[in-house]
């Protein structure tokens, strides 16, 4: 008895290699497309603005000259803003994540809370930028200073932290936990010396992501009216400031090209951030993930 | 987990290092800087914001008077003349720069929160009216064509439809956004306030606005005199002739008021009341008037006649003596 007819499968495979050889072609070409309008972005980017990168670039500030224009004043602003939006944001973020996934009991209440904040994630940052401008900048009086942009920046990556520590924290199992009770834990001593250990590398890559977003967001920035003509260093948390964002999306806009140029070189200055951001997300991920 | 924890750390600790040097660094050049500025050193803090066309004349006159007074931190934005307007109003900024007069509802707004102000002249602009180098047919226009051009009327617009004898090829329009005082100005000396052309492609970014002209040469489009300068081998410039002859913007004719009715004056607005109480508010202002034509000329505008600024210096120096 034959169980399989080798005439019908020889009178269709040919047909079946043909339709994996157009799928293959096709999505082949999806991400040739992708890797192609990438390839003449970072091109022309890079030819611009490479010869604007200097160490004077770094440490000067912007001027009407285009040669002695730089970033000093933006890229500390950044790093500052980055201050005060990775703890507060990761404070928030996490707690919220510890409190929705290990104390909160299932009701109504608390699905309410979750599909809100999956929805805050898809709103747009103009609009978390409005938000800030009217609690943060006009209600409390904080001005456009860094600490109201930071908050507004933190707001406006809250959700993602908390979903990625979410996730995080789920997917530590429940045996570990179990264990821990066993051995006469508190609630909060299993959090802390069982949940979070488990969970931290996951809870960090989200964060850093999340980070990475802030630091090139420009909408908010704009919204709340961070300043571009500024020639001094940040002095503190209520010091007004700008930001990388905000300069670039400055010079792009002067009618000089040569300015296009040095927005160029602070394109490149604000994607080797990024860059160098998400390679330690990636790092975390790699070395840390615990398999259980 | 310890490794992770280091990491966190020694991110932390390294920007905070980096930091402290920037910070260090600038202190340095400060005291560098200082012993050529004005006798008095100054300090404290000065906001303003508005125009991005006035940007460029505000940015060279912050940075030169960084140097003069590294004491004083001034900081200016660029939300646009309405946008700035809306925060001076608020009292959240002592000056405003602007690339038209003040509308009324402005100085309403002013008036309610009981805020005296200022205007300072800082340069000239002239509006330039642009379009394809391929375009061979259009050697001037006057204002009334200009309206009759940019106005909405219902009806798709040629350029037959504004002079006899010119090609039958519908016209595409590049205009500056709604929320620029560039539009606020051309709205009211050219369109009287009457609706611009629907078809008009509005933006608020003027390189877009070059781009598009370059693109096709039916293309018409307007914004400010540096756009032009920075453009001037492949745009070209049409004359606007308002009854005495079609006159070209450049340098003499913007100054001397003959490029009318396009050549604008670019404000700065101060609070009376800052300038009176706050001495860093004050020499800035000062600071800026004394420089504003040499400024406004380097960065591709034109400068006001000096009667312009001695008088709007004698207003400040009145003000800050109070």
């Amino acid at each position: 008895m034959r169980y399989i007819n080798h005439e019908e499968v020889a009178s269709k495979t040919k047909k079946r290699l043909t339709k994996n050889t157009i799928f293959k072609g096709v999505f082949a070409a999806a991400t040739t497309f992708g890797l192609i309008v990438l390839t003449i972005l970072l091109y022309r980017i890079i030819t611009q603005g490479s010869g604007y990168i200097s160490l004077d670039f770094f440490t000067s500030f912007a001027s009407r000259i285009p040669e002695n224009s730089g970033i000093k004043a933006a890229i500390a602003g950044s790093i500052y803003l980055m201050l005060v939006v990775a703890p507060v944001s990761m404070f928030l973020g996490v707690g919220t994540a510890i409190y929705l996934e290990e104390y909160a009991t299932k009701n109504r209440f608390n699905t309410f809370i979750k599909i809100n904040i999956s929805n805050l994630a898809g709103v747009p940052s103009v609009v978390f930028g409005l938000l800030g401008l009217t609690i943060f900048a006009r209600f409390f009086d904080l001005g456009i200073s860094i600490l109201a942009a930071g908050l507004t920046m933190s707001l406006l990556i809250l959700p993602i932290i908390i979903v990625a520590s979410q996730e995080a924290i789920r997917a530590v199992p429940n045996e570990l936990r179990e264990a821990s009770f066993a051995m006469g834990a508190t609630k909060w001593q299993t959090i802390l010396r069982v949940v979070l250990p488990a969970s931290i590398p996951g809870i960090l890559t989200g964060s850093i992501l999340a980070l990475s977003r802030a630091i090139g967001e420009t909408a908010p920035l704009v919204v709340l009216g961070i300043p571009t003509i500024l020639m001094f260093m940040p002095d503190g948390l209520l010091s007004t400031f700008t930001a990388l964002p905000m300069q670039i999306f400055d010079w792009t806009k002067r009618p000089q090209v040569e300015f296009h140029d040095v927005a160029a070189g602070g394109i490149i200055v604000l994607m080797a951030l990024l860059l160098f951001m998400n390679s330690i997300a990636v790092f975390i991920r790699n070395k840390y993930q615990n398999r259980y | 987990m310890k490794n992770a924890k280091m990491l966190a750390m020694s991110t932390i600790l390294g920007s905070a290092v980096f930091l402290a040097a920037c910070g260090s660094e600038d202190e340095a050049n400060g005291s560098d800087n200082g012993s050529e500025g004005s006798s008095e050193e100054l300090s404290g803090q000065v906001q303003g914001d508005g125009s991005s066309t006035v940007a460029p004349i505000m940015e060279a006159i912050v940075e030169e008077y960084a140097a003069a007074q590294p004491g004083v931190q001034v900081s200016s934005g660029v939300s646009g003349t309405g946008g700035g307007f809306e925060k001076f109003i608020a009292g959240e900024t002592s000056f405003s720069n602007a690339s038209r007069p003040i509308k009324e509802e402005e100085e309403a707004g002013l008036e309610e929160e009981g805020v005296e102000y200022t205007e300072v002249e800082l340069g000239y602009d002239g509006l330039s009216v642009v379009v394809n180098q391929e375009n061979d047919w259009v050697d001037s226009l006057t204002v009334d064509e200009l309206k009759e051009m940019w106005v909405e009327t219902g009806e798709e617009k040629t350029w037959a439809d504004i002079r006899d004898g010119w090609p039958e090829e519908p016209i595409e329009f590049y205009s500056p956004g709604t929320d620029s005082g560039t539009y606020d100005y051309f709205n009211e000396v050219i369109l009287e306030e009457d609706d611009i052309v629907r078809s008009a492609t509005l933006s608020e970014d003027d390189n877009v606005l070059v781009q598009g002209v370059l693109g096709s040469p039916n293309a018409i489009g307007y914004f400010g005199y540096a756009y032009y300068l920075e453009n001037k081998d492949t745009l070209k410039v049409v004359p606007i002739d308002n009854g005495e002859g079609a006159v070209e913007p450049n340098n003499e004719t913007i100054e001397s008021g003959e490029y009318a009715p396009l050549s604008r004056p670019l404000f700065t607005y101060v609070r009376n009341d800052k300038v009176a109480e706050d001495p860093a508010v004050a020499d800035f202002i000062m600071f800026a008037i004394e420089n504003a034509g040499d400024l406004a000329e380097a960065v591709g505008y034109v400068r006001a006649p000096q009667e312009v600024y001695d008088e709007d210096m004698a207003t400040i120096e009145e003000l800050a003596a109070e």
